[in-house]
């Protein structure tokens, strides 16, 4: 098990040779990654903060869950913090397992549960303006 | 007793603060200790989303009674999905 959170770029090869096994038959990465748009607007970068101790130990405690839900082989789990441009990794959730279909479904657990309960926030820079975002992409009410 | 509060994200951009050391009365809970900061910087009390409390690194709930030593936070809505209690 490998938890991660990193203001460097978040290259995926070594966390998918981490989690990878001889008996593992399927490894399935997620990656999030910061897009162009959001709400009809146009994203020039987004921000992350994050409570790092304690994302840290909330992305364990989920890595824990999966493992525990699933006969996964081993999960790896990193966040990026800081500045980051359209098209870099935010997020990357790897897992390893004998057959795919549980892969699949602990990588999918996993990167839900990660959203729900890490201390983790993003703000996005648009033109002419910026917000952090809460759940479901909505703008936080910031008074300036 | 004394309390370490750390602000993140929006609660940071509000407060200008990231980090605060309080002295403070034995047994205030956390739902108290943030009546009172609302008091001391404003904008903290105009935001009116959900929040959770959360004392060293564990989630806890308002009525938490705090002790010396704490490292309290303040937790904004996460960044993605529902919010989750």
């Amino acid at each position: 098990m490998l938890i991660r959170i990193t203001a460097d770029p978040l290259d995926p090869q070594p966390f998918i040779e981490h989690v990878r096994r001889d008996e593992s038959g399927a490894v399935a990465l997620f990656l999030g990654v910061v897009r162009n748009h959001n709400l009809g607007r146009r994203v020039l970068h987004l921000e992350y903060d994050a409570y790092p101790q304690m994302a840290e130990k909330k992305m364990r405690q989920v890595a824990e869950e999966v493992m525990s839900r699933w006969p996964i082989t081993d999960i790896a789990i990193a966040h990026r913090t800081g500045r980051l441009e359209i098209g870099e990794t935010s997020l990357l959730v790897v897992v390893s397992s004998p057959h795919r279909h549980e892969a699949f479904d602990a990588c999918q657990q996993a990167v839900n549960r990660i959203k729900e309960i890490a201390p983790i926030w993003k703000k996005e820079v648009w033109e002419g303006g910026e917000a952090w975002i809460e759940g479901e992409g909505q703008p936080t009410l910031q008074p300036e | 007793m004394k309390v370490t509060v750390n602000f993140f994200a929006a609660f940071h951009d509000m407060t200008g603060r990231r980090e605060l050391n309080l002295e403070m009365r034995e047994g205030l809970t956390i739902g108290e200790l943030h009546r009172d900061l609302c008091a001391r910087f404003p904008r903290l009390a105009d935001y009116s989303g959900s929040l959770m409390y959360s004392v060293n690194a564990e989630y806890v709930p308002a009525d938490y009674a705090l002790h010396d030593g704490d490292e309290v936070a303040f937790i904004p809505p996460v960044s993605g999905g529902s919010h989750a209690h």
